[in-house]
């Protein structure tokens, strides 16, 4: 039997919180599970620095991918089996792309990424098509198949079904991650009817529809996403540990580029810094090495830096006011000065953050052909978007909401041992009570 | 402060007024990816280069009265039209960023419109490959726009005129 069909003797079983079980029978994603590239995605966290705000969000990339291997998995298996339009054959490329989705993530991405200028799409493509032990599995299906799978992620393959099995706005990644994060979090807002979801999905011509009937599994879904957005992923206090990782990140590097000595030269990073990095020295990169450095930079002689890295290591976050951008951008320049003549780096230490420097997106009705929307399939064959048959997703799509915060270090602001009046201006322009 | 949504302010300022959100999507990805700092983060997806991070963006630039919307009725459709407010100006005034030559080249792709913009971007998307895979992508990723083969030229050659524009300065 050729190795794209070889089916493990024991059905493997990983116990999971979300589906309950997640069932692997064949052989090929057994072993890409096994390869260290795979294994290597427990060392990254699913949601970065949320667990500063809500401490249960400790699951990992590792534990999202095989969940969203597992929600691929029922959907080919059990859903679209049968169905006209989908292709058996694309049943395994399916699998592969969902579990492997996530392989490029580093260790807090987000910050990492916006720092050195990187996109973990890019890895992703790299570990698939690299000389890497991911690689090596998937070629035993054929030669190609690492490219297919690498097209079908960068969603770049002629493909669409299986591309919008895994990337579209209500598909298997979404779908695992909502559930999870909200399981993880603690948090109540996550919950919608998946199985519903899954059993009215159906493959029809470039792209995966819901059959009418399933309208209102969807509503909640899309209900779930945005409040996941707002209470969860958009939270201030998150948004403030993520802001001083970044400010740590950036001054490592300014630092670095300035010919500063290290008391522990941070090694892991100097191919970032040259910009010399190679897969090896990314895949060499995870949380627990972050942390380390983390520890390592407290004792470093600039201030800046093991200010950051104390507040960061012990949770002494940044506090944070609502700022208005239109109304409120003289003041930040005033603050900025009054940062300045207090001996305090306003590049560090009074940072602006907007809710589109954010990775999360809303649903959106997809107007001038910006991005594919959620359609429905009508009794009657017609197709319509989504929005233009629901009033609750009407309500919340059209709408725009954005947020502003201006983060700052309230403890150092709040010291008066030096620059007593500076910092009192400070306080007054910021609202803080003295 | 703000450097990147400023950005995007003076890429609209430099170009009067913009027709179209994915024309908009569109000058940005091309100006992005033959120069220009833009941060915004793209992915392919359905209709080409699209980036979420510039969407939500030029939307927290609508809420702050710095960007002007325009949704107007167009066919079956609706289009949007972008220029920047009176206070948008007067904060690009204080915040400008330097980008030489940005005016000229968005200017030249002002002049263009959605479709061959749309096939450049595509192009550009994949200036990893060699041209006869970028075409075989441009053929089958973008099967209903019925790209023809002299469309395909075009679009290179225009990336060679806008990189020369570029490079002459």
């Amino acid at each position: 039997m050729h190795y794209s069909e070889q089916k493990l003797t024991e059905e493997k079983v990983f116990k999971d919180p979300v589906h309950r079980y997640v069932h692997v029978r064949d052989q090929v994603i057994w072993d890409l599970i096994g390869t260290k590239e795979f294994q290597r995605l427990r060392r990254i966290k699913q949601l970065g620095t949320t667990f500063l705000t809500f401490h249960g969000a400790e699951h990992s990339r590792f534990n999202h991918s095989l969940g969203v291997y597992e929600i691929i998995r029922r959907i080919v298996d059990d859903v679209f089996h049968d169905r006209p339009k989908w292709n058996k054959e694309d049943r395994l490329l399916s699998l592969c792309a969902g579990l492997l989705h996530d392989l490029g993530h580093g260790p807090f991405s987000h910050s990492f990424e916006k720092v050195f200028d990187l996109d973990h799409e890019h890895f992703t493509q790299e570990i698939i098509l690299g000389n890497t032990e991911v690689n090596a599995v998937l070629t035993k299906v054929h030669p190609d198949f690492p490219k297919r799978v690498a097209e079908v992620i960068g969603k770049t393959s002629a493909n669409k079904i299986v591309i919008s099995l895994i990337s579209s706005q209500i598909d298997a990644d979404r779908m695992d991650y909502l559930q999870r994060d909200a399981y993880f979090t603690g948090v109540s807002y996550g919950q919608f009817d998946m199985e519903r979801i899954l059993r009215v999905m159906r493959p029809h011509e470039d792209q995966v529809m819901i059959k009418q009937t399933g309208m209102h599994a969807v509503e909640d879904y899309i209900m779930s996403r945005y409040q996941m957005y707002w209470q969860v992923y958009f939270h201030p206090v998150t948004r403030s540990a993520e802001v001083i990782l970044t400010k740590i990140l950036h001054r490592v590097k300014e630092l670095y580029q300035k010919g500063y000595r290290f008391k522990q030269e941070p090694a892991h990073f100097t191919a970032f810094f040259e910009n010399t990095l190679t897969l090896e020295d990314y895949l060499k990169l995870d949380e627990s090495i972050l942390f380390y450095y983390f520890q390592v930079w407290q004792d470093e002689a600039d201030e800046i830096l093991s200010d950051l890295c104390l507040r960061f290591v012990n949770r002494n976050l940044f506090k944070y006011v609502e700022f208005d951008p239109a109304k409120e951008y003289k003041k930040l320049a005033e603050l900025s000065a009054l940062f300045e003549k207090a001996g305090i780096n306003p590049d560090y230490y009074l940072v602006v953050d907007s809710s589109s420097d954010l990775p999360y997106d809303f649903y959106r009705p997809g107007e001038e052909e910006e991005r594919l929307p959620i359609h429905l399939l009508m009794k009657s064959g017609e197709i319509r978007e989504l929005s233009r048959e629901s009033e609750i997703v009407d309500a919340i799509s059209g709408k725009r909401r954005t947020d502003h915060k201006l983060y700052f270090p309230e403890d150092i602001l709040k010291d008066d041992k030096t620059k007593k009046n500076i910092k009192k201006q400070i306080r007054t322009l910021l609202d803080m009570r003295s | 402060m703000l450097k990147d949504h400023a950005k995007l302010m003076q890429a609209i300022a430099a170009s009067g007024e913009i027709i179209g959100r994915k024309k908009l999507q569109k000058m940005i990805y091309i100006a992005k990816k033959v120069t220009f700092p833009f941060q915004e983060r793209f992915q392919f997806h359905f209709y080409g280069p699209y980036s979420e991070e510039l969407t939500l963006r030029v939307e927290e630039l609508c809420n702050m009265g710095f960007l002007d919307e325009l949704k107007e009725k167009k066919g079956g459709y609706y289009q949007y039209r972008y220029t920047l407010t009176e206070s948008g100006k007067e904060f690009l005034s204080l915040n400008e960023v330097e980008m030489p030559y940005l005016e000229e080249c968005l200017n030249s792709m002002n002049g263009q419109n959605a479709r061959f913009l749309e096939l450049v971007s595509t192009v550009l998307y994949f200036d990893n490959l060699e041209k006869d895979e970028v075409i075989e992508k441009v053929f089958t990723l973008k099967k209903k726009q019925n790209y023809t083969m002299d469309e395909i030229i075009q679009a290179y050659q225009y990336i060679e005129e806008l990189q020369a524009k570029i490079r002459q300065n």
